[in-house]
């Protein structure tokens, strides 16, 4: 608009403005060329969904009286329902357990395989990344198997020390066993983020340590590991952001773990059955919209514990 | 061994025995599911449930017949269902990649109004669960009558916002403005500038999202579970769960659908694990945009 305005106010200088303004004019167009055709999608499959869960969400339906506007009654309902509550608890135990343990992993693995250049390490790497090409529920299915009492190994191995072997879906180690699954399934990607992140570090860097006295030790604490720390964050924003959605491998073990995982076992497992398994639509939003809120949350307090803010968001 | 070239004269390896013994464990732990499921591939009903070593082979060792089976049970579903993940992963893929450059290229290199609400939303998205946004897009989709078709599955898999971020940290740090300039200055287009010259510097960016994009695709699972009832339209993630459902519901166990299930997780996973393989130059370097910021 103020582009128009100037074209019609003649002053001196006139033509250099005009010609400006249509520069602009031209890369606003052109952004919007380019940022359009996502911005559409983005619209239509972002914004408008969540805008449309937030107004399910404040909605009732009951079977005599059909669907009445209830404002934030569902909300009420599930922070005081003990199956959301029992679900999100889990969720943050589990992220608290299974996060630290698989960034703790991968970053050792990054620094040992940034540190030996063999040609088994290059081998070992790529093995390591191997599951991520797995589907969760496929890697779900697969560990199902070696947890199985009729088929799995566990019983043989843990036989060769005289032990019997733990059964990991049962409902007092199914917590090992999801971490277990989901290590296994996201190690090596995080793994190859770091070390990505290791190799584009300065090698000079670690000349010059060196140089002033520092080991190995020093060097991968006090060089390394500070250095790739945008990487490190980004990765636990991330794998935050995916446990508190917990679904696919609860999800896939439930017929094999029965008693253990119930249909509320993760809040999005809870939604998806209100949802589709009682065509209860109104709540199912109301929870999936409550566990959104609840990842904004986490996401925001790591953040801001984490006062790394910048670097990220 | 691909240090960056900047460092010059390549290094004699470093072996540190110790911790490649460790890394020998380590690589063992990674590929006990995978031994599992290509040994018990191999077994009929009898090798699978006979009590024999479950870590290696049966007497009788029969993919062949094993794979005539999981290609022919239940009319030929098991086929049908890799068709279908290879159409989601290839059309999500493609389309979500496609509109990730475009509009990571927009953002990086035109000062545009709106922009920097724009991409703050997008960053924003990344935060959203997105499985908090299946339950209201199937509802909108059942309006539309669109639940139930491939369509139901490949329209929101276009929505990829991560893939928006390291485009725009790619094209904005991996291609220098004097060459868009220059290109500018001898006459050619916009669109021209972005295909003969922004494009061909993005590739190893491109690649990367590409894989992620048709990996999320492939490996999806809640959205088609939520939106598909006909099991002919399943991909395989949901299909062999369905499978699996059936089989452990059959609760004695010694149902023959168990060794389909071992193989068809198996064969599902064997596209994926050569694309991985064989793009492995390519999306190695765009990996580490992410976390270089």
């Amino acid at each position: 608009m103020t582009l128009l305005m100037e074209k019609d106010a003649p002053q001196v200088g006139e033509r250099t403005r005009a010609a400006r303004g249509r520069v602009r004019l031209r890369e606003h167009l052109l952004g919007w060329l380019f940022v359009g055709p996502f911005a559409l999608v983005f619209l239509a499959f972002l914004i408008a969904p969540l805008a449309y869960a937030a107004y399910l969400s404040l909605f009732q339906r009951k079977l005599i009286g059909g669907t009445s506007f209830v404002l934030f009654d569902n909300y009420l309902k599930a922070f005081t329902d003990p199956s959301f509550l029992s679900g999100t608890w889990f969720v943050i135990r589990f992220s608290l357990v299974a996060i630290p343990l698989q960034i703790g992993i991968a970053l050792a693995l990054a620094l040992i395989l940034d540190a030996v250049t063999s040609m088994f390490a290059r081998f070992a790497r790529l093995m390591i990344f191997l599951p991520y090409a797995i589907p969760t529920v496929i890697g779900a299915i697969m560990w199902g198997f070696l947890y199985s009492k009729s088929f799995g190994p566990l019983a043989d191995v843990f036989g060769l020390f005289g032990a019997t072997a733990p059964d990991l879906l049962s409902s007092n180690n199914i917590f090992y066993g999801l971490v277990n699954i989901v290590t296994w399934q996201w190690v090596g990607y995080y793994m190859i983020i770091l070390y990505a992140a290791l190799q584009g570090i300065d090698p000079s860097l670690y000349e010059a340590a060196r140089i002033d006295g520092a080991g190995r030790w020093q060097i991968a604490f006090r060089i390394k590991i500070p250095l790739i720390s945008p990487a490190i964050l980004l990765i636990l924003v991330f794998s935050l952001i995916g446990t508190l959605q917990f679904f696919n491998e609860p999800q896939i073990l439930r017929p094999l773990a029965a008693g253990a995982i119930g249909p509320d076992f993760t809040p999005n497992m809870y939604a998806y059955q209100q949802a589709f398994g009682l065509a209860n639509i109104n709540y199912g939003s109301a929870i999936s919209f409550a566990l959104g809120g609840v990842v904004f949350v986490g996401v925001y307090a790591f953040l801001f514990f984490t006062r790394k803010r910048r670097s990220f968001l | 061994m691909t240090r960056p070239a900047s460092t010059g004269v390549r290094r004699p390896p470093r072996r540190h025995l110790p911790l490649q013994v460790f890394l020998g464990f380590v690589v063992v732990y990674f590929l006990v599911p995978f031994w599992w499921v290509v040994v018990n591939a191999s077994k009929d009903s009898v090798g699978l449930f006979g009590g024999g070593n479950t870590l290696w082979f049966a007497d009788s060792v029969d993919y062949l017949g094993n794979l005539y089976q999981l290609f022919t049970f239940d009319g030929g579903i098991y086929g049908r269902w890799i068709l279908n993940s290879a159409v989601y992963a290839l059309a999500g893929g493609v389309g979500a990649t496609t509109l990730a450059v475009l509009a990571g290229y927009g953002f990086a290199r035109y000062r545009f109004g709106g922009r920097r609400f724009a991409f703050a939303l997008v960053l924003g998205a990344l935060m959203v669960p997105a499985t908090a946004l299946v339950i209201p897009t199937f509802v909108m989709f059942a309006g539309l009558g669109l639940t139930n078709t491939m369509w139901a599955v490949i329209l929101p898999s276009l929505l990829n916002p991560f893939g928006v971020y390291l485009m725009h940290v790619y094209a904005r740090d991996a291609i220098p403005t004097e060459i868009l300039d220059a290109a500018r200055a001898d006459g050619a287009g916009e669109l021209r500038v972005f295909l003969q010259v922004a494009l061909p510097l993005m590739r190893p960016a491109v690649v990367t999202v590409l894989l992620l994009s048709a990996v999320a695709c492939w490996n999806n699972y809640f959205l088609p579970l939520a939106m598909l009832s006909d099991n002919r339209l399943f991909p395989v993630t949901v299909g062999l769960g369905l499978w699996q459902g059936i089989a452990s519901a059959n609760n004695a166990g010694t149902t023959p659908l168990w060794s389909l299930i071992i193989l068809g997780a198996l064969v599902s996973v064997i596209p994926l694990v050569i694309a991985f393989f064989t793009l492995q130059r390519h999306w190695r370097g765009g990996l580490a945009l992410g976390g270089l910021r």
